[in-house]
């Protein structure tokens, strides 16, 4: 048994049907991407796996657990699957420390020393914990998306659902997060991962995914889906992406 | 050169361009003339003015020295920037064989001379018009308005009157932040299961609203004495009828505030709950420690707004006999049959709200700076 699974999973906003039947499985310790066009449902099918969106039909189990619908306790899933934004959503009205502390503190119950040391040893890995008292204004996108990474790991999650996180940042300052990313994958994080970085995707993944129009139209290895694609839509996307010097 | 049929497209016909040069000279000797007659306007103004004061002694000479102060710089800059137009007009006029560039250059100086002129123009005939309407029938709209006298023997009862009026709108503040969270809270309550609480908040900033608020005052004040509710039975007096507005005046400012408090919440964008919730942070949670606080921040602007509003609405109180600064103004009016402690009472609420109202502004600039910033 997975330990992330998907089966059936629809999702439409009106009458846009966003996604058409998702199936997906990731097991513990795998680190699976899913590339796809824009609006193919990449980010829909992260918020759904985290609950910030009801879905409209099928089932999401996380370890067994059922993980939507009504038999589900909401806040205790959203402690054991962590979720980072491509537009950083850190809380601008509180520092550094504060951002990542929040959660252990008020939903965990750690005291405020107990969030604080953990938070400074988590800060001291990326290389921030000097910008633990400063505003996320002071800090660059890199390090803002860095912090909220952290902020979702102090929550100490079983599964990481990371959505495009360096596409609101400057080329230069992507590196610097996905760096964190790629460490996160050796040391076994299960991680799901909406992304268009292509070449980091075939790097790091053990699976990958591609979406279209609310289905995943093709799964496999990354050497195989980024080397012998075998559905006539994932060529064309790759071809494209290829022409636009992205791979 | 663009090629025939790419996207450049040659132009057909050739466009001429016409690079002018613009002295303005007509404009600067106009603008001349009309400062050095507004000047001579104002003056004649400000010298009727001084004919209506009903000040005798030292005052009078102070006026006189003001006056003419005033007169005597209105003609000198207008006058000076007048000349300053017409010179860098002739300069410009000069220059077009020798430099061309220098000479746009002055006739652009030139055309910031008019503007000066214009606007210090505006501004004299403004306060010429008052100056003329003040002295009016001989002085008699002045001694309405600025009756020495009058002020004077007003001025005790006018501190008296308005420390109730600062302690009405001091005491009312405190309660319409809290009660204005709560209705805005109640008002954005969620899911299927809030809609009667959402209905109910709704309704009563809708009515409150609505209602001018003099009525509602009527009411409440009038009502609630008439009948005996309580706790404000067990209140005497003066205390009772201070209470009893001060609540009044709450509770219409409530729902005012309330929409303020709403606005600043659903501004938060959407992502910030998304986040918090994303963290295992419950609805309460997610309102207490990330929402409101950025959301105060927010409105503290247009929140002073509606203080600057109910600072000025406890006049209204004097509609059911508080003594408040209004009330008291009225008494000495209706005795001397003079308008002029009104117009003092009118001026102690000025004093008030001109730095609350620079200190909003100055804070709407500074968040705007911070936005820019960011």
């Amino acid at each position: 048994m997975a330990f992330l699974e998907l089966d059936g999973v629809y999702k439409q906003f009106g009458a846009n049907h966003v996604l058409r039947g998702v199936d997906l499985h990731v097991d513990e310790h795998d680190v699976v991407c899913l590339i796809g066009p824009s609006g193919c449902g990449k980010s829909t099918l992260l918020r759904c796996i985290n609950a910030l969106e009801e879905i409209d039909g099928g089932t999401i189990r996380i370890d067994g657990e059922q993980a939507s619908g009504r038999g589900v306790d909401l806040d205790g899933l959203r402690q054991e699957v962590g979720i980072v934004f491509q537009s950083f959503n850190l809380f601008p009205h509180m520092t550094v420390l504060q951002n990542v502390t929040l959660a252990p503190r008020k939903v965990l119950g750690l005291t405020r020393k107990q969030a604080d040391d953990r938070a400074l040893t988590l800060l001291a890995r990326i290389g921030l914990d000097a910008k633990a008292r400063d505003y996320p204004d002071r800090l660059s996108g890199g390090q803002q998306q860095r912090v909220a990474i952290v902020r979702a790991l102090a929550m100490h999650p079983r599964l990481l659902l990371l959505d495009e996180i360096t596409s609101a940042l400057d080329p230069e300052l992507v590196s610097e997060v996905l760096n964190i990313v790629r460490e996160l994958a050796d040391e076994g994080m299960t991680m799901l991962l909406a992304t268009h970085e292509m070449s980091f995707a075939r790097e790091v993944s053990s699976k990958v995914c591609f979406l279209d129009e609310g289905v995943i139209c093709e799964e496999g290895p990354p050497d195989q889906i980024f080397g012998d694609p075998r559905n006539d839509r994932t060529r064309i996307f790759l071809k494209r992406i290829i022409e636009a010097g992205r791979l | 050169m663009a090629l025939a049929g790419g996207i450049v497209e040659t132009a057909v016909p050739p466009i001429q361009r016409v690079h002018r040069i613009r002295t303005h000279l007509g404009l600067s000797i106009a603008s001349l003339l009309a400062g050095l007659a507004v000047a001579a306007v104002t003056a004649v103004a400000l010298d009727r003015f001084y004919d209506s004061l009903g000040v005798a002694g030292t005052a009078r000479t102070v006026w006189a020295i003001g006056l003419t102060a005033l007169a005597a710089t209105v003609t000198v800059v207008l006058a000076a920037c007048g000349s300053m137009a017409v010179a860098r007009s002739v300069r410009a006029a000069r220059l077009i064989p020798e430099d061309r560039v220098a000479a746009r250059a002055s006739g652009a100086a030139a055309k910031d001379w008019q503007w000066y002129v214009a606007g210090l123009s505006v501004t004299a005939l403004v306060v010429a018009f008052f100056a003329f309407f003040l002295s009016a029938n001989d002085g008699a709209v002045r001694d309405q308005y600025l009756n020495w006298d009058a002020i004077d023997e007003f001025l005790p009862f006018l501190w008296k009157g308005f420390w109730l009026n600062i302690k009405v709108f001091v005491v009312a503040e405190a309660l319409v932040l809290v009660w204005g969270l709560v209705l805005a809270l109640a008002r954005i309550f969620p899911g299927k299961a809030g809609r009667p609480v959402r209905f109910l908040a709704v309704a009563y900033i809708d009515l409150l609203r609505g209602f001018p608020a003099i009525i509602t005052i009527y009411l409440i004040v009038l009502g609630f004495q008439a009948g005996d509710v309580p706790p404000f039975d067990q209140l005497q007096g003066g205390t009772k009828l201070f209470w009893l507005s001060t609540t009044a005046l709450a509770l219409v400012y409530g729902a005012y505030v309330a929409e303020v408090y709403r606005a600043g919440l659903e501004s938060i964008h959407w992502s910030q709950t998304a986040a918090a919730r994303s963290l295992g942070l419950s609805y309460g949670q997610t309102m207490r420690y990330v929402i409101t606080p950025q959301a105060v921040r927010r409105i503290i602007p247009p929140l002073l707004n509606d203080f600057i509003g109910l600072q000025k609405d406890t006049a209204l109180l004097s509609v059911i006999g508080l003594l408040e600064v209004l009330n008291r103004a009225r008494l000495t009016s209706n005795k001397l049959f003079n308008l002029s402690p009104n117009l003092a009472a009118g001026v102690a609420f000025v004093l008030v709200t001109i730095p609350l109202a620079r200190f909003t502004d100055w804070l709407v600039a500074r968040q705007a700076r911070a936005r820019a910033g960011g």
